[in-house]
């Protein structure tokens, strides 16, 4: 339920960047939360349309894109999706990957008025 | 209507205050350990086996994050240079620690006067992997009853481990746990890791891990 904390954090980036921009209603606000993050989207939906309340990004609406888990073979380079009961790369069989996608968690863009 | 690009990474603010922690852990010369694991994997048992080996040479503080734990008995706050137990407004209902609590903790904290600094993250094997504390050194944790399949599931925190200690090992004659198995697969996303086979109960292997850890602060310290 770290959620709290993140939501806490976005809204701090979008208000500093709506400020920036002169800005006086947020309506859209993209993030991109990777597969391996494990945050919960509806979570952060819910802590923000409390927290956000009496602010310019009260109603604003979150759209979440997902990033897929990604491992990148550390022999070959090839880049694929990992399952559940194997890392090993699928190219050319070999054990060791670096971790390549994922863990992506930031704020997009957003669309203010 | 105006679209504003951002691409601003959300855990930036722990980050940077991460990073403030580890300034203030270097100016004292603390040695900052995050041990991490899932519920029940033994980490206050290891915190226990580790302060009984290494207090008399060593000064050790704690920072208890576990909900669940039971090391603020009078016996360990005895044993140790100092124990704080974070219990922020959030903290029941937090699933990790972050950078702002161990901020927090460490202004109540003697640095001074602490070699060690032990931090027990709440039991979750996910959302500590997020957060950087500003330690200089992640263990985790992995208990022969959790099952060997944990790294597949949870990738990143046995990605960014430095150790991983494997408790328990007592139960292994009845439990299907494949140890080879389990260590091939967290090599495989992360070759430097080190592996520790202990029974915090019977204190097998202790000693091996308390070695390492002894090895990785004469390191720190000879790099500082």
């Amino acid at each position: 339920m770290h959620e709290l904390g993140i939501t806490e954090s976005i809204i701090d980036i979008v208000l500093d960047k709506a400020k920036e921009a002169g800005a006086t209603r947020i309506t859209e606000i993209s993030l991109v939360a990777g597969e391996l993050s494990g945050f919960v989207p509806d979570c952060i939906q819910f802590y923000f349309d409390f927290l956000s309340r009496d602010s310019i990004a009260e109603g604003a609406s979150l759209h979440f894109e997902s990033a897929p888990a990604q491992f990148r073979c550390r022999t070959c380079s090839a880049v694929f999706q990992p399952n559940d009961s194997s890392s090993d790369c699928p190219e050319c069989g070999s054990h060791g990957v670096e971790v390549a996608g994922g863990r992506e968690l930031y704020v997009k863009s957003m669309e203010v008025e | 209507m105006k679209r504003i690009e951002v691409v601003q990474s959300i855990l930036e603010a722990n980050d940077s205050i991460a990073a403030r922690n580890q300034r203030l852990l270097d100016e004292n010369e603390v040695f900052a350990i995050n041990i991490m694991s899932a519920p029940g994997a033994g980490k206050t048992s290891l915190l226990l086996q580790t302060v009984a080996h290494l207090r008399n040479g060593l000064h050790i503080g704690v920072i208890e994050g576990d909900v669940a734990s039971t090391l603020d008995s009078e016996r360990v706050r005895d044993e140790v240079t100092a124990v704080v137990q974070i219990t922020t407004q959030h903290m029941s209902e937090s699933c990790a620690l972050i950078a702002t609590m161990v901020d927090s903790a460490l202004k109540r904290l003697p640095l001074g006067d602490i070699d060690l600094l032990l931090i027990e993250n709440v039991g979750n094997l996910i959302c500590p992997s997020e957060f950087a504390l500003g330690e200089h050194r992640k263990v985790v944790i992995s208990s022969l009853p959790e099952g060997d399949d944990k790294p597949m599931k949870y990738p990143i925190i046995f990605a960014d481990a430095d150790a991983v200690v494997i408790n328990k090992l007592d139960l292994l004659p009845y439990v299907d746990f494949d140890i080879p198995s389990f260590q091939n697969s967290i090599r495989g996303l992360n070759p430097k890791v080190k592996f520790f086979q202990v029974s915090c109960k019977s204190g097998a292997g202790i000693e091996d891990w308390c070695a390492w850890l002894l090895q990785e602060l004469e390191d720190h310290r000879q790099k500082a």
